[in-house]
């Protein structure tokens, strides 16, 4: 017996937007919650401290990870505006852009991580460490996640196309809002933890 | 209409939008990079990175996230959200700054 949910891939009458839309959206206001707490906790902790280490984290690196990242942005809009147009083909090649994107970041953020425990610097060396691994690594997990939904979207999910094209589209639009979202948290954390004296 | 009914024209100009969103965002990655090596004191620093951040972060929620047109319920439940945000970081700054 299968059971029809109604407003699943079209706005419901009363918010005006898809359910899956409005959940996301929840969701992430619960996520600006979750970071803004440890932006919070860095400010009180910054503030109370009488040695904040600056300048010995890897800039160029981070401003790579940066590029790299907000181009991940890109392509991911442009696989939900590929499905928009009708273009599959586009749409997988944008998304497969997106996971490969995602998982280079992974890769440099891995090196960043492993030359900082070859120094020494670990959550318990330093207030500083433990909010920047803190920050990092929560933020890390995010983009796992995202990989993780892009990639049964990209393959398994996308079978969807065939049988709900209007259903899928909406999802890779959610999907895309989360992305933007992890997009968004390192564009704050970027100059706060590398590039502030 | 947050992207639901779009017609493919309206679509291909949205992409051109990214793509100017894209470049913008890449010149603000280089300008808040090259502000880092003017040796500003930390409150001037700070105030640099968090205009450049937030003009950064506008253009992703604006233009990405599609909230530049949004349903009156995403507005409303962002607005509670920036408020508490606000309120979180005002404490934190009265509990120490201030």
């Amino acid at each position: 017996m299968s059971v029809i949910i109604p407003y699943v891939d079209e706005p419901h009458p009363m918010t005006g937007v898809t359910n899956a839309k409005l959940a996301i959206w929840l969701f992430l206001a619960s996520e600006v919650m979750l970071f803004g707490a440890l932006f919070s906790t860095y400010i009180i902790l910054r503030h109370g401290s009488t040695h904040w280490p600056s300048g010995e984290l890897n800039v160029p690196l981070a401003t790579i990870n940066t590029v790299i990242l907000i181009t991940s942005s890109v392509t991911m809009v442009m696989a939900w505006a590929s499905l928009k147009m009708k273009e599959f083909g586009k749409f997988k090649m944008h998304m497969a852009l997106t996971i490969l994107l995602s998982c280079i970041f992974l890769v440099v953020k891995g090196f960043e991580y492993h030359h900082k425990f070859e120094v020494g610097h670990t959550p318990a060396s330093h207030t500083f460490y433990a909010i920047y691994f803190a920050m990092t690594g929560l933020h890390g997990l995010h983009i796992l996640g995202g990989i993780a939904v892009n990639a049964y979207l990209l393959w398994p999910g996308s079978k969807m196309w065939l049988t709900e094209p209007e259903r899928f589209t909406g999802r890779i639009e959610v999907s895309g809002l989360y992305w933007h979202f992890v997009d968004l948290v390192w564009i704050f954390l970027f100059p706060m933890l590398y590039l502030l004296p | 209409m947050g992207g639901h009914q779009m017609s493919v024209e309206e679509v291909k100009k949205h992409v051109k939008g990214y793509y100017m969103v894209f470049a913008a965002l890449l010149v603000l990655t280089g300008v808040t990079v090259a502000v880092s090596y003017l040796h500003l004191s930390v409150m001037g620093a700070v105030l640099v990175a968090l205009a450049v951040a937030s003009t950064k972060g506008s253009l992703v929620a604006l233009y990405f996230m599609h909230l530049i047109s949004e349903k009156a319920i995403i507005y409303a439940t962002l607005a509670l959200t920036a408020i508490l945000l606000l309120s979180l970081m005002m404490i934190s700054l009265y509990l120490t700054v201030f």
